[in-house]
């Protein structure tokens, strides 16, 4: 080591007084430019939310001047006499989406629940996969079992028993049709799901495990543990869910086109075909006839881009970090 | 006091309640994993005997002709996917590098708002957007716009990820690295961002997962095609788009074709999906 | 010249070698956003030496050795003011790349942190790798294993290079990430802590390693343990809440303190 370390020692030495003499440098330029390359690439976003938004607008503003605010309320969907108006759309997409979360929040609850307090770690961690898997399944796929599957399923199994025993309602009259209104909100309760239950089940899971275990000592059975403990810290959070699941329902368009009829009309059976704001524009969008049928078509879509915008950010703020960041816990 | 008859009978409802409670939560599970195996079975008994080699190497007949296959919407989403990919991935990584070094700034907290929102934009007014801006004024419907629409989806989901991972790189590495010398934009590049690349990359494969199973901003600006797409500016098919055609459509044999093109894109997608947790299945930290 | 060290009871402190001052810290005041984390804090450095810093927590020991290198500013909201002359060249003055400063200084951490991405010897070269230099494979291998020598890791590690820089143990990773600060031929070589993550073996075999480097490097060691600065230092430096209380060699420290709140905290009173 003495040999090594002389010759060592020598060499650091040499190095050592080349620097002294050179002295010091000016400041690092590429900082500078990596700096505002990630800044312009992070720009892009801004760009394009902003993009979206405007050209949107624009490129309904001649539908816009020719309405008004009463495109919102007409029921007049005529391209061939170059009128328009959104009310069935938006009734279907109001519709159909709560309907959605009618079916779908319940049980999203449920599996929720399922996960994060009954069932074992391992299970629940295979189990919270699977449901998982509802959600990677694409959109078009779900269409396609919904035409030939789910639609007469429902108008052979379940209309008639609706019919039976709920048909003084006047949303369980009328003939029986596969592409309706109740197919689209079961597919849509199915898409929405995973995410309502994923949600809902980070929030839950955030529920420190000295409340669960304070009501225990109480004597709570499980239920009431979960009632007492675990449910009223995650209501705000639950409510986000919701309005996640919402959003969602309200944007989901393939799915949806394929199965609900594009009928542009308002009817209160569940059982008749309808019409969403996304649907329309997927059907009606590539033969549009004139500029104030695309133009009104745009304006449809920047309908949904409001209700979708509003809609997200109320569930942000709600459900803050768990909406949409989770991570696998050790 | 507390074992008097008419106390253990409320116990027992109690309990009896409890059990009751804990077996509805089970029943939703069940149930709501029922249309999952569902969509698979029919996915699997409707699409398989329509996979042949046909299927993988022919074009679409002419309308109302039997026979024919996919191979175009096969290659197109590929295309599509694929050039989103690279259109897509550099913006969202360097996005995410920008908010992970900057994560105070008032931009920043901007930018990061803007691009959860974005999240939630439906697809489809994606499309309508790149419709406007790239397919009517320029060159019609292209694979270009189409890739155009699938990269602004995946940007804002690249860019969380991104950041995410990279706000996991412990900072002592960082300051490692800077106290060696190292100037600090090769410290981000070289050493933080190439700890969190593992990461980085499987929240790209989760957002190319999810765009090659969208249907809905590829209608007005992908098309779709009959042929195979020969230059980045015409029209491509796509599988999402072909299946959704042949599926409304009212010819028996291209609703049999539409069951093996979902099935196919399925498999693509759930591949994709599975591969991503079976390969950082030891890790504790995933990005969803 | 000669070493100096002024504390803040005005009293010079003569001491009994001449060595030349490497580092010279003048009227050093540091910030953490409004916060004073070091208060007036003058002394020198002498080369080729071992100063030890002491002192109970927070003292302002780590925001020293963090100022001389200049890794204080890289916390978000941290400034200091004053000037640190490194051979007669003010690294504070306003052309300074921070960057080339951290090329002549060195640092370790308190905790072993190899990059989890390169085997060891990667890791070795890191320093000179990342900064774009790249070397004939013969001439890497020569200063890795220079390197790895200096710090008393080659023999362990010779038959491994290739293997990730994690697979260490704590004690090994520490003597890394020595080896790597050593790669890029600082002048000085400032260690904040560096055995407290360790076990009594490896901080032996660190402070064994001391005694060898002063011979080619100037050495600030901050730590908390008494024993190790009583061992291993020629000069020690004596900080309490942001100033510098008493500096000395290490022999006249402890055995024979000029301020109070030196030998309280010798002898355990406190801290």
């Amino acid at each position: 080591m003495a040999e090594l370390a002389n010759t060592v020692t020598e060499q650091i030495a040499a190095t050592q007084s080349s620097r002294r003499t050179r002295g010091f440098g000016m400041r690092s330029v590429g900082d500078r430019a990596f700096n505002l390359t990630t800044l312009g690439l992070a720009l892009v976003i801004l760009a394009l939310l902003f993009g979206v938004t405007i050209d949107l607008f624009v490129n309904a503003l001649p539908s816009i001047r020719a309405f008004g605010l009463h495109f919102l309320i007409s029921t007049d969907w005529d391209p061939t006499n170059d009128q328009y108006g959104a009310l069935p759309f938006i009734y279907g997409t109001v519709v159909s989406s709560l309907l959605a979360l009618l079916i779908a929040v319940p049980l999203a609850l449920g599996v929720a629940l399922c996960l994060s307090e009954m069932a074992p770690a391992w299970l629940s961690h295979k189990l919270g996969f699977l449901v998982e898997l509802l959600a990677a399944i694409p959109s078009v796929v779900y269409g396609l079992w919904g035409v030939f599957v789910l639609g007469p399923w429902l108008r052979d199994h379940v209309d008639p028993i609706l019919a039976k025993y709920l048909g003084f309602l006047p949303f369980f009259q009328g003939p029986h049709i596969s592409v309706s209104m109740l197919t689209a909100a079961v597919i849509l309760a199915i898409m929405i799901l995973p995410y309502v239950s994923a949600v809902c089940t980070d929030v839950f899971r955030v529920v420190p495990q000295t409340q669960r275990e304070a009501a225990f000592a109480l004597g709570a059975t499980k239920w009431e543990m979960v009632r007492m403990a675990v449910l009223p810290f995650g209501v705000s959070g639950v409510i986000g869910a919701v309005i996640l699941g919402l959003g969602r329902a309200l944007g989901e368009t393939i799915a949806v086109a394929m199965v609900i009829g594009n009928r542009p009309e308002i009817s209160a059976s569940v059982f008749m075909p309808s019409s969403t704001l996304a649907s329309v524009i997927a059907n009606e969008f590539v033969e549009a006839t004139s500029n104030l049928n695309l133009a009104a078509l745009v304006e449809l879509g920047l309908v949904l881009l409001v209700l979708g915008l509003i809609l997200n950010v109320a569930a942000r703020t709600l459900v803050y970090s768990t909406t949409q960041r989770r991570f696998k816990g050790k | 006091m507390l074992n008097n008859p008419q106390q253990q009978r409320q116990n027992y409802y109690r309990n009896l309640k409890s059990k009751f409670m804990v077996g509805l939560t089970v029943a939703a599970t069940i149930v709501a994993l029922i249309p999952l195996f569902l969509v698979l079975a029919y996915l699997l008994t409707k699409g398989t005997t329509s996979i042949n080699w046909d299927f993988f190497t022919k074009m679409p007949t002419p309308v109302g002709q039997n026979g024919g296959g996919m191979a175009n919407a096969i290659m197109g989403t590929f295309e599509l996917v694929g050039i989103a990919t690279l259109i897509g991935v550099p913006i969202g990584v360097g996005a995410g590098i920008y908010l992970a070094e900057n994560r105070g700034s008032q931009l920043a907290q901007t930018i990061r708002f803007a691009a959860d929102v974005m999240m939630g934009i439906p697809t489809i007014v994606i499309g309508i957007f790149v419709y406007a801006i790239f397919v009517r004024p320029f060159y019609g419907f292209s694979t270009m716009s189409g890739a155009i629409a699938l990269a602004i989806i995946m940007i804002p989901l690249v860019t969380r990820t991104a950041e995410e991972m990279i706000l996991l790189v412990p900072h002592e590495l960082r300051e490692a690295a800077l106290a060696l010398g190292v100037p600090r934009w090769r410290t981000t590049v070289s050493v933080v961002v190439r700890t969190a690349i593992s990461g980085i990359a499987t929240g790209v494969i989760l957002a190319v997962a999810r765009v090659a199973g969208e249907t809905a901003p590829l209608l007005f600006t992908a098309f779709g095609n009959r042929f195979w797409s020969t230059s980045l500016f015409q029209p491509i098919s796509s599988l999402t788009v072909q299946v959704y055609t042949y599926a409304i459509s009212p010819f028996a044999d291209w609703q049999r074709q539409a069951w093996a093109g979902a099935l196919v894109l399925t498999a693509i997608v759930l591949a994709m999906e599975l591969g991503v947790r079976w390969v950082t299945r030891g890790s504790a930290r995933v990005a969803r | 010249m000669g070493n100096a060290g002024i504390g803040t009871s005005g009293k010079v402190i003569k001491l009994r070698q001449s060595m030349p001052d490497k580092v010279i810290v003048r009227h050093l005041y540091a910030f953490f956003n409004k916060a004073e984390a070091l208060r007036d804090v003058s002394l020198n450095f002498a080369e080729n030496r071992v100063t030890a810093i002491i002192g109970p927590s927070g003292c302002g020991k780590s925001t020293l050795v963090r100022c001389i290198n200049r890794m204080h500013e890289v916390i978000p909201g941290a400034t200091c003011t004053g000037d640190i002359i490194l051979d007669g060249d003010n690294i504070y003055a306003p052309t300074v790349d921070p960057v080339e400063v951290r090329r002549r200084i060195g640092m370790v951490f308190q905790k072993p942190t190899p990059f989890p991405t390169m085997s060891i010897e990667d890791n070795v070269a890191a320093g000179l790798k990342l900064n774009g230099i790249t070397l004939s494979r013969a001439d890497r291998d020569r200063l890795v294993e220079q390197s790895l020598r200096r710090s008393a890791l080659w023999e362990e590690v010779k038959d491994r290079l290739g293997r990730p820089g994690a697979s260490l143990s704590g004690g090994q990773q520490q003597r890394l990430c020595v080896a790597r600060a050593l790669a890029v031929e600082p002048e000085v070589l400032l260690m904040d802590e560096p055995c407290s993550a360790l076990d009594p073996i490896s901080t032996a075999r660190i402070e064994e390693l001391l005694l060898e480097l002063k011979e080619s490097y100037t050495i600030i060691i901050v730590t908390h343990n008494m024993q190790q600065a009583a061992r291993c230092s020629d000069y020690t430096a004596f900080m309490y809440a942001g100033d510098l209380i008493e500096f000395g060699e290490t022999k006249q420290i402890f055995t024979n303190p000029t301020r109070r709140e030196t030998e309280d905290y010798i002898t355990g009173r406190f801290g």
